[in-house]
């Protein structure tokens, strides 16, 4: 089976957010990969495994993002793609576009990519690749069994979940709970520095700039106003617990 | 020329989602603004009924399709009758709510139309003419207001509980439309539905959530939050934590990697306040805490805190508000 993991590299979670000139500062900040596409990675090293087959980790960033694509190889991805837009000019729409160009090049019977990246994840940029590349998405999934020409995935639905039968190419994305995302080992981590990885611009892709423009305009970044600090309610236990009940009643009129 | 504003009026079971009247109250606030007028577009099988009702929340006309084909979501058969209503129609912006469903679908119609889509706003407003949005990045640690100057129609899914709802006008009737339903190619089938049977109110729609964390010590003890939301009416939330020990779902865990909510109070009982679980909750209106630990970073955001050990506070806690609503 040959897979494809869509993996985006994002900003560490702990990261503290600060304004640089107007933007979003990068200063200080880690990245790793993000969490959702460390299961898609996962999951599709457990297919390859059990089917044969071979894993394609692509991702859209700059050079910085060679440490996510190595990070997969080192859990046992077998070969990278990463493509540098080379402008400033993206929104999901941009990144939908490349990754599709970028996929449409290789042979897959399955894409596998995160539901959404922690940090500006709009949980739009993989059902937006199905799309162009006129595939069926399954978003959510915590469980997969894929095999032959279809798939049987268990995915969040509004009020619970759903099993669905899709057939196969299809883009599945992953929801917490799909698996747990191995570690890559020591050995893992000497090999990946072996594998192959590309690093390709747009042109390679056939594209240029224009075609891949960003539809979304930001106007302005800020930060969220602080919470102004609360109030401590004095007092034992059991004396604060009614006194809490009061404020709620009378101070903030809420219950 | 794209004219007017149109909305997805979310269903579940026959019952329309409080958010659907939310991008309602919003639409007719920027429709107002830019001088066009509200639809609604609502799908499903036997749901025709529901339509008249979304006149009282603000909707000109309501477009209905139906189908037997439609009566469980799948991504294909909604995302076809529904970008294809919106290519007839061409409005200036399709509004959604940002549940699951929202979710899925606007990002399908939005590639099928070629357009923006900016996801989980918190805002929306006109400037000189043009719809911007509000929308927190990095797990609420930044927000950017942004627009979609050129692509039709502006797309965007709407955070649910955040925006609120106008008084409904009694009488007020919608124009109902029925559309024939271009199904189209359905390449998943649903084999299997599980719900989660709950009497209490969804935890993004909920106006009171009570949570646990760790703190909590073990399921078990997840009654003393039951028994706190039964006299409150509320939803029961928890954190990661909770979730990762096996004693809850992970379909109630609050934050980064779970539900984002925005309750008009949000009690936290045993939780510490880390980053990831603060992103999804700090937009409650009220955040009480309950723990132990005086240092706790959750009392940084809380409006009203007790220092104390959960299970003498939630108890008492219970008993207060009941008498209070005695
Ligand atoms: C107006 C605007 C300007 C922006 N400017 C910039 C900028 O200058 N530089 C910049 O880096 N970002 C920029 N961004 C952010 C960038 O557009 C998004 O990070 C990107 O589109 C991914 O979207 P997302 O995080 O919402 O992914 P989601 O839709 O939440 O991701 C879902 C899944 O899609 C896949 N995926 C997403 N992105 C990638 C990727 N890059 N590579 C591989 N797989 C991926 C992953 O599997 C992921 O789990 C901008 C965004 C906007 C709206
Ligand atoms: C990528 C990533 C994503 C994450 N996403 C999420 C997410 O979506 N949601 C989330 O919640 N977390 C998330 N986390 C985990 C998060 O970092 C914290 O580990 C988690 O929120 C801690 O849960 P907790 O507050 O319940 O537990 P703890 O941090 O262990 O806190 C327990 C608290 O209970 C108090 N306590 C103990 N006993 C009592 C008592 N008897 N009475 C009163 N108080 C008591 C303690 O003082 C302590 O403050 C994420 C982490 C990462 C790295």
């Amino acid at each position: 089976m040959k897979i494809v993991a869509l993996v985006k590299q994002t900003f560490d979670s702990e990261a503290k957010i600060a304004l640089e000139g107007g933007k979003i500062g990068r200063q200080g900040i880690s990245l790793i990969m993000n969490p959702y596409d460390e299961y898609a990675v996962e999951e599709a090293l457990k297919l390859k495994e059990k089917h044969g087959g071979e894993v394609t980790v692509v991702t859209v960033g700059s050079d910085e993002a060679t440490e996510a694509v190595r990070q997969a190889l080192a859990m046992g991805a077998d070969q990278g793609i990463l493509v540098n837009p080379g402008t400033e000019d993206i929104d999901e729409s941009t990144i939908a576009t490349i990754l599709a160009k970028a996929v449409s090049g290789l042979e897959y019977d399955l894409i596998l990519g995160g539901f959404r990246a922690i940090d500006d994840g709009s949980a739009q940029v993989a059902g937006r690749v199905a799309e162009i590349l006129n595939l069926p998405v399954v978003n959510m999934v915590t469980k997969l069994e894929a095999d032959g020409g279809k798939a049987v995935a268990t995915a969040d639905i509004e009020g619970g979940s759903a099993v669905m039968e899709v057939t196969l190419p299809a883009v599945i994305t992953a929801q917490k709970g799909l698996n747990e995302p191995r570690y890559p080992s020591m050995k893992g981590i000497m090999q990946a520095k072996k594998k192959p990885l590309k690093k390709i611009g747009l042109g390679d892709v056939s594209l240029d700039a224009s075609q891949v423009a960003a539809k979304v305009k930001v106007l302005t970044y800020s930060l969220p106003p602080a919470r102004a600090a609360g109030k401590i309610i004095p007092g034992e236990p059991a004396e604060a617990a009614a006194a809490l009940a009061k404020a709620l009643r009378e101070e903030a009129k809420i219950i | 020329m794209a004219k007017g504003i149109l909305v997805f009026a979310e269903q579940r079971d026959g019952k329309i989602k409080k958010v659907t009247y939310e991008l309602l109250s919003a639409g007719k606030k920027i429709a107002s603004q830019l001088g066009e007028e509200v639809s609604a577009v609502l799908v499903g099988k036997g749901v025709s009924s529901l339509a008249g009702g979304l006149g009282e929340y603000g909707a000109d006309k309501v477009y209905v399709i139906e189908n037997d084909a439609l009566e469980n979501y799948t991504t294909d058969a909604y995302a076809n009758v529904v970008a294809d209503l919106v290519k007839q129609n061409e409005p200036t912006a399709f509004l959604l709510g940002c549940s699951i469903t929202g979710r899925d679908l606007a990002a399908q119609v939005a590639q099928k139309l070629d357009t923006g889509l900016l996801t989980d706003c918190i805002n929306v407003m006109v400037e000189n003419g043009q719809i911007v949005f509000t929308r927190p990045i990095y797990a609420g640690k930044a927000i950017i207001n942004a627009a979609i100057p050129e692509a039709r129609p502006v797309m965007a899914t709407i955070r649910p509980n955040v925006l609120p709802v106008d008084e409904p006008q009694a009488g007020k009737s919608a124009e109902v439309i029925n559309v024939p339903a271009n199904i189209g190619n359905v390449r998943t089938t649903v084999k299997d539905v599980i719900r989660q049977v709950s009497a209490r109110p969804e935890l993004t729609e909920a106006d009171i959530i009570v949570s646990g964390g760790r703190g909590m010590k073990g399921p078990e003890n997840f009654k003393l939050l039951e028994d706190l939301a039964d006299v409150l009416g509320a939803a029961v939330g928890a954190s990661r934590a909770c979730v990762d020990a096996g004693w809850v779902p992970l379909s109630i865990q609050v934050g980064q990697t779970g539900k984002t909510v925005s309750p008009n109070l949000y009690i936290a009982a045993g939780i510490s306040g880390a980053i990831q679980h603060l992103a999804g909750m700090s937009s409650s209106k009220v955040i009480v805490a309950v723990n132990k630990d005086s240092e706790a970073n959750i009392f940084k955001s809380a409006d009203f805190g007790v220092v104390g050990d959960l299970f003498e506070v939630l108890p008492v806690l219970t008993q207060e508000i009941k008498k209070l609503k005695a």
